[in-house]
C-alpha cells in the first residue's frame, strides 16, 4: 500500500525565499558598488570584497563552533558585508575592515540569535565601533578620482564640513565620503529597484528624507546639501529598511523614519559630529520594539478586551 | 477600509471542460459523519440490499444531517474509518450491483410553506458544500422574530487555485442557481440576494447577469480576484460593508451565506427529490495531464479516482479540497465526502525546503485579511504564552493559509495558529 505525505495546509507556497530577497538587495547595491569602483578605483572593490568575504567566513565559523545550522546560503552575510564596506572610507586599512566585519556578524548578529533576531543593524553598529576605535582613519576622506591625482591633492573634507561650497553635479554623481555613499544617483536607482520589487516599503525612505528636508527648510538650511550629502540616501534606502531592526507595520515604519529624520537633523546641526545617520538609525533600532508595541493593529471584527484591574 | 488579500496563481485549467458524467465505482465507503455536528447512526446492516437515494443513516440530534446510499448494491460491512479530519467514525460499505436504480422513497417533496421547505432541506441531507459541511437546514431554520435576515449571500467566489467545481456548477446549472435563490428568498422571506463572483470569472458573471436582469432583488457582485474572497467574513464585508464581530454568526448582521453549489443542489432536490449523494469534484494538481471536473458518488474511494486521474507520475501528495485550505490524505482508501470539491495530486513537498528563521519581513502581516500578526502569534505559541495568544486574537484566525503561503522563510504560520487554538481550547 502506498501512503502519501502529510503536510499542513497550505499545500502550495509562493516562490519567495529569504535567499531571493537578499539577492535582490545585493542587485540593488550593485549600481552604487560600481559607481564607487569608478570613483575610488580598485581600492573600493577590494574593501567590498574583503568585508563580504570576512562576514561570510565569520558566520560560517561561528555557526560551526556553536553547532548552529548553517545559514550562509541565505546571502544575508554578503548583504551585511557589502553594507559595512559601503559605510567605510575607501582608504581604511583592511585589517580594520575585517575587525568591523567580525563585530557585525559575531557580536551584533550571531550573539543575538542570528538572522532576524538582532536588534541593531550589524553594519551600522560595526561602523560605529570602528568610528570610536579608529577615529582618525574613519574620518580621513579622499577626493573622488584621487587615484589620478598627486599626493597632496588627495585628502578632503566631506561637503557637510567643507567651507568651500559644492557643485550640485558632484553631489549627485560623485562626492567624497564613504564607499557606498559617493553616488546618490546610483543609490536612488538601487532604492527604486527595491521598491519596484516590493522588497522595501517606500514609506521609510520617503519619510526619512522628507523629514530631513522639511526640518532643514523650516530652519533655513540648505535643503539640497543636507539631503544629498553624508550617508542619508544610503541610510534611508538600505539601512533604515532592514527587516530585523525596524518596525514591522507601515505605521511603525513611518514613526521610525520620521524619528531617524529628526535625529539626523539634530545631530548634524547641534551635535559635535558632522554626520548623524548611523547614530539616528541605531537609536531608532533600539526603540523598534516599543514602536511595534505602539502600533499594534486591531484585528478585523475583534471585540475590545474588557480592562482587567 | 480595504482588507488585505493576496494574489494567487489561478491554475484553473479545468474551467472550460464540461463536467464528465458520474463515475461508477464498484464499492463506496459512506461515512456516517459527512457534516458538522452529531454523526448519524446506520439504519442498515451487513447483507442488506440498498438502492440509490435510500436513507441509510440518521440522527435525532438537532445539528446533524441524514446520509443516503449513493449507489445501488449490497451492504458488505459496517466499519470504523478514520475520516479526513482525523476522527474515527462509522461507515457503511456498499458493493455495487449491476443494476442501478432509485429507491422508492425518492420523489419530489411537497412544499407549501416555510416549515415544509426547511423539512425538505433537512431530508435532502444537504450540508454546506463550500467545505464547512454545516447542516444546511440548521442554518435556514432561524427564528424570523429574532434574526432579521435581509440578505442572502451566495458564495461563488471560488478563490482557491485549481478548483473549478463551483464555476462549472454555475455555467452548467445557472437556471437552477437562480431558482434555488428564489426558493430561499420566497420561503425564508429574504428581500435581497447577492451572488459574489470573482471578477476574473467573466463568463459566469455574464451568464448570471443575464438571468438576474429579469429577477427582482437578485444581484451579481464582482469581487476582487484575490484570496480569500470566499471567506464568509470577508465576503459579508466586501458585499454589504457589515462587520462580523468575534464569535458572531452571519445572522447577527442580517446575512445568510450559502455556497452556490449548495443552492443549486437544493433547487435540484426540490425538483427531483434525489438527496445529496454525489459531488462534482475537480481533479487537478501539478502532475495531472488532463484536469477535469467529474461527478462522483459520495463514498467513492481515492483509489478509484486515481484510476481515472491521468497522472504523469506517482503522486507524493494528495489533497482533498483546495491547495490553500484542503487536507493531505495519506490513505489511498480515503472516501469522498459530501464536502469534497476537489482531489489534487502533487509531487514533491509544498515548500521544497525546511523552514528557516523568520526575517521579520512583514509579508505575513500584510497578507492577513483579518489584520492578525502571524509572526508574533507563532512566537507566542512557541513560548506557550496563552495570555499573549488570546490578546493577539488567535481565535479569529480562519486558517486561510495566506501567511504561510507568502512566507519567504517557509514557516508553517497558519498551522501554528490552529495548534494554538487547540492549546487554548484545552486550557493551555
Amino acid at each position: 500500500m502506498t501512503n502519501y505525505l502529510i503536510e499542513p495546509a497550505p499545500h502550495i507556497k509562493s516562490n519567495a525565499t529569504t535567499q531571493k530577497i537578499m539577492l535582490h538587495v545585493i542587485i540593488a547595491m550593485l549600481p552604487a558598488a560600481g559607481a564607487s569602483v569608478y570613483i575610488y578605483g580598485l581600492r573600493a572593490l577590494l574593501m567590498i570584497v574583503v568585508c563580504s568575504a570576512a562576514c561570510v567566513v565569520a558566520e560560517l565559523l561561528f555557526e560551526k563552533a556553536t553547532k548552529r545550522p548553517r545559514t550562509i546560503n541565505d546571502l544575508s552575510a554578503v548583504v551585511t558585508g557589502m553594507l559595512l564596506a559601503f559605510n567605510l572610507p575607501p582608504t581604511l586599512p583592511l585589517y580594520m575592515a575585517v575587525i568591523g566585519s567580525l563585530v557585525a556578524i559575531v557580536v551584533v548578529k550571531q550573539c543575538f540569535g542570528g538572522i532576524g533576531q538582532n536588534f541593531a543593524n550589524p553594519a551600522i553598529t560595526a561602523r560605529i565601533v570602528l568610528m570610536l576605535s579608529f577615529s582618525s582613519y574613519m574620518t580621513t576622506w579622499v577626493k573622488p578620482f584621487f587615484y589620478n591625482m598627486t599626493a597632496d591633492a588627495v585628502s578632503t573634507a566631506t561637503p557637510l564640513v567643507s567651507e568651500n561650497g559644492y557643485e550640485l553635479f558632484d553631489l549627485f554623481f560623485a562626492k567624497s565620503g564613504c564607499i557606498g555613499e559617493c553616488c546618490n544617483a546610483a543609490l536612488i536607482l538601487g532604492g527604486l529597484y527595491l521598491i519596484v520589487m516590493r522588497i522595501i516599503n517606500p514609506v521609510t525612505p520617503l519619510a526619512y528624507i522628507g523629514t530631513v528636508a522639511l526640518l532643514t527648510f523650516v530652519s533655513g538650511g540648505d535643503v539640497t546639501l543636507q539631503v544629498l550629502s553624508g550617508g542619508l540616501m544610503l541610510g534611508a534606502f538600505f539601512m533604515a529598511t532592514d527587516y530585523a531592526t525596524t518596525p514591522i507595520r507601515t505605521g511603525g515604519k513611518l514613526i521610525f523614519a520620521v524619528g531617524c529624520g529628526i535625529l539626523t537633523f539634530l545631530i548634524r546641526n547641534f551635535g559635535s559630529m558632522p554626520e548623524g545617520v548611523s547614530y539616528s538609525i541605531l537609536i531608532m533600532n533600539i526603540l523598534t520594539p516599543y514602536i511595534d508595541k505602539l502600533t499594534v493593529s486591531h484585528p478585523f471584527g475583534a471585540k475590545k478586551e474588557a480592562k482587567k484591574e | 477600509m480595504k482588507l488585505h488579500s493576496i494574489k494567487l496563481p489561478h491554475f484553473k485549467a479545468s474551467a472550460e471542460m464540461p463536467t464528465l458524467k458520474t463515475l461508477s465505482p464498484s464499492k463506496v465507503v459512506i461515512s456516517m459523519s459527512q457534516h458538522g455536528g452529531v454523526p448519524c447512526t446506520p439504519l442498515v446492516k451487513t447483507g442488506d440490499e440498498v438502492k440509490t437515494g435510500q436513507l441509510i443513516g440518521s440522527s435525532e440530534a438537532v445539528i446533524s444531517s441524514p446520509v443516503h446510499a449513493s449507489i445501488t448494491g449490497k451492504v458488505t460491512g459496517i466499519t470504523d474509518v478514520i475520516n479526513i479530519a482525523g476522527k474515527r467514525n462509522t461507515a457503511v460499505i456498499i458493493e455495487s450491483s449491476n443494476r442501478q436504480e432509485l429507491h422508492e422513497s425518492v420523489k419530489p417533496p411537497v412544499i407549501n410553506n416555510r416549515s415544509d421547505f426547511i423539512q425538505a432541506v433537512k431530508n435532502s441531507g444537504s450540508v454546506g458544500l463550500g467545505g464547512a459541511g454545516f447542516p444546511t437546514y440548521v442554518k435556514l431554520n432561524f427564528d424570523p422574530k429574532e434574526a432579521r435576515i435581509d440578505t442572502l449571500l451566495v458564495n461563488a467566489a471560488e478563490c482557491e487555485p485549481y478548483i473549478t467545481s463551483d464555476y462549472r456548477a454555475i455555467i452548467e446549472s445557472s437556471r437552477e442557481l437562480i431558482n434555488g435563490i428564489k426558493l430561499i428568498m420566497k420561503y425564508l422571506d429574504i428581500p435581497n440576494a447577492h451572488i459574489g463572483v470573482e471578477s476574473d470569472k467573466v463568463k459566469a458573471i455574464s451568464i448570471l447577469s443575464d438571468l438576474c436582469g429579469k429577477e427582482q432583488g437578485i444581484n451579481v457582485r464582482r469581487l476582487p480576484s484575490s484570496y480569500p474572497q470566499g471567506a464568509e467574513k470577508i465576503m459579508i464585508y466586501n458585499i454589504t460593508g457589515r462587520i462580523l464581530k468575534e464569535g458572531e454568526l452571519p445572522m447577527s448582521v442580517g446575512c445568510l451565506v450559502m455556497n452556490c453549489s449548495s443552492v443549486i443542489f437544493i433547487s435540484e432536490y426540490v425538483k427531483t427529490g434525489i438527496p445529496l449523494i454525489r459531488r462534482r469534484i475537480t481533479i487537478d494538481g501539478n502532475i495531472v495531464n488532463k484536469p477535469v471536473n467529474i461527478f462522483v458518488p459520495v463514498g467513492t474511494q481515492l483509489s478509484d479516482i486515481i484510476k481515472i486521474a491521468n497522472l504523469r507520475k506517482q503522486p507524493s501528495r494528495v489533497i482533498f479540497g483546495g491547495p490553500m485550505m484542503g487536507s493531505s490524505v495519506y490513505d489511498p482508501e480515503m472516501p469522498i465526502m459530501k464536502t469534497n470539491n476537489a482531489v489534487l495530486f502533487f509531487d514533491g513537498t509544498a515548500a521544497g525546503t525546511e523552514p528557516s528563521p523568520c526575517i521579520r519581513c512583514g509579508r505575513c502581516v500584510r497578507a492577513c485579511s483579518l489584520n492578525l500578526m502571524p509572526t508574533e502569534l507563532e512566537s507566542a505559541y512557541d513560548a506557550k504564552d496563552t495570555e499573549r495568544l488570546k490578546k493577539l486574537k488567535v481565535n479569529l484566525c480562519m486558517n486561510c493559509g495566506a501567511c504561510s503561503y507568502v512566507c519567504p522563510a517557509k514557516r508553517n504560520l497558519s498551522e501554528k495558529n490552529q495548534l494554538a487554538k487547540i492549546m487554548l481550547r484545552n486550557g493551555g
